[in-house]
């Protein structure tokens, strides 16, 4: 009974470490190398782009897990100015980031490709001006705006006093759970 | 004997100690003691008063308490104390008469400091009172400092970093914000510190006495770079700051040799455009420092380096290893253009 406690209790502690480890992590010195999926991540059928079905993506998402990415990523949507077009992820001359239902598929390396190739209608490619790193934390980021995170990476509350959409989701999620 | 020996082996080293951090403080540029205005020349009074009256006060009870631990025992004359467990009429008179004496001390002490500190403090408010100011804003940032010169007319306000031009004998106005967290302006030599608080002016003025270079930096930790986080104030008579202001107003020179015109291009087609601005071309992004004069400042990365053409290489290409954590981006640079963007980078005086 004991030994089963101290068990549990030592189970559980390694946990959170590690978890807290994954948290945290922190690439500080990205590759600056562009690699050869350059615009090509998620595989897309060329007539219908995105979907019906998001297409299985190949790559996935390396700055997926770790708060410093995606806080990252935050700054460097308002330091290149996405927030211009999609607000706070709420839309207004683009579309919204926060949603069910993607245009162009809604997995990192959809997003990722969107950023990317840039879409018809607006959306710039930033394709070979930013670091690839980059924009895979802003993928990050944006798939926190949705929940999609793991919770242990998500902030709990936003920076501004004001709720940002993070955290309106966050509790949405909450209440229906 | 042993004693004395080990109490003489002590005060030797404290003096010793004492005279290597006077020393350091004194020959070092960056110093509150070493003052270049009138405000810290009132600063640098006061510190030295405090020091000089509180170090006899320390060497006063040092050399009593070495008396009392070294003091031969006087004989059998002495009063039996512990045995009657009450102070005689005499010892109990002088008792008092040390105890009153010394909290009388100890209040006159304080009020003078008090009142030092205060007439110190009044006196260098009076600066913002003077006429001619010219007013200067500072905006601490992760981890560099912005630099606006709000000259009225919309068209003489000048954007640069890390460096503060100021002409001598003229009081300057510095208004302080932050983009991000708590950060403190503090240039010793000249007056300080105040911190910058995100979505708050903080005003402090200072003023120089003679011309020279006056390192400042951050006060008040504000993450990973913290330490390097320094920028420099320049004093210099009227006429040349005023020349110096002029070249800063002027737009971006344009690049004259081949390397410098490809150097151009190679900025303009890399992330580099998205963060920094320079006057005169489409770069103007506002996210990372003011390049127009990049050429023309001291200092790379918040002054943490010497601007050189070697330094510069070295940080265009890896920032991450000379400031870990910092927001420069990694860019891919082949090597064809490097040369090209740092003969360009350069040349903008």
């Amino acid at each position: 009974m004991k030994l089963t406690t101290v068990r549990n209790a030592s189970g559980l502690a390694i946990c959170f470490v590690v978890i807290a480890c994954q948290r945290q992590h922190q690439d500080i010195r990205p590759s600056p190398t562009q690699l050869a999926i350059y615009g090509d991540a998620a595989k897309e059928d060329a007539l219908r782009p995105g979907g019906p079905v998001s297409p299985q993506p190949t790559v996935n998402n390396p700055y997926n897990a770790s708060a410093y990415d995606i806080s990252e990523g935050q700054r460097l949507y308002n330091w290149y100015n996405c927030s211009g077009c999609h607000a706070n992820g709420g839309g207004g001359i683009g579309p919204p980031l926060i949603k069910q239902h993607w245009i162009y598929g809604g997995e990192p390396a959809n997003i990722f490709d969107t950023i990317v190739k840039g879409r018809p209608n607006g959306m710039p490619a930033w394709g070979g001006r930013i670091p690839e790193y980059q924009v895979w934390e802003i993928v990050a980021y944006i798939r926190s705006m949705n929940g999609e995170q793991p919770r242990s990476a998500t902030a709990s509350r936003a920076d501004m006093i004001q709720p940002s959409p993070q955290t309106l989701v966050n509790r949405t999620n909450d209440q229906t759970k | 004997m042993k004693t004395t020996t080990r109490v003489a082996k002590v005060s030797a080293a404290t003096c010793t100690a004492f005279t290597l951090l006077l020393t350091s403080c004194i020959y070092n540029r960056q110093s509150a003691i070493d003052p270049a205005g009138p405000q810290s020349g009132r600063i640098d009074t006061l510190w030295w008063s405090f020091f000089w009256l509180l170090g006899a006060i320390f060497l006063i009870v040092m050399v009593l308490t070495a008396m009392t631990l070294t003091r031969q025992h006087r004989g059998f004359e002495q009063e039996p104390l512990e045995a009657l467990h009450k102070a005689s009429e005499k010892t109990e008179a002088r008792l008092r008469s040390v105890i009153t004496g010394a909290t009388i001390v100890s209040i006159v002490i304080l009020f003078v400091l008090i009142v030092a500190s205060t007439v110190t403090g009044k006196a260098n408010s009076e600066l913002q009172n003077k006429k001619n100011p010219l007013t200067i804003q500072v905006t601490g940032t992760q981890w560099w400092w912005q630099i606006e010169y709000k000259m009225g007319d919309p068209t003489r306000s000048l954007v640069t970093a890390n460096e503060i031009h100021i002409p001598v004998g003229r009081p300057i106005q510095i208004r302080g914000a932050s983009n991000d967290v708590i950060h403190s302006f503090w240039v010793p030599n000249l007056n300080g510190k105040r911190d910058l608080i995100p979505s708050r002016i903080t005003t402090e003025w200072l003023e120089a006495d003679h011309p020279g270079a006056y390192r400042g930096q951050c006060a008040e930790f504000c993450g990973l770079q913290h330490a390097h986080m320094a920028l420099w104030v320049i004093a210099e008579p009227e006429d040349k700051f005023n020349a110096w202001l002029e070249a800063q107003l002027q737009p971006a020179a344009s690049p004259r040799t081949p390397e410098e015109i490809k150097g151009e291009q190679v900025f303009m087609n890399h992330a580099c455009i998205y963060c920094h601005a320079i006057e005169g071309t489409p770069a103007a992004g506002q996210s990372g420092p003011d390049l127009t004069h990049f050429g023309s400042r001291r200092g790379i990365a918040a002054n943490t380096l010497p601007n050189t053409m070697g330094n510069l290489a070295g940080w265009i290409l890896d920032p991450q290893t000379i400031k870990p954590g910092n927001h420069m981006a990694t860019i891919e640079v082949s090597s064809g253009d490097l040369q090209p963007l740092l003969e360009y980078l350069e040349s903008l005086k």
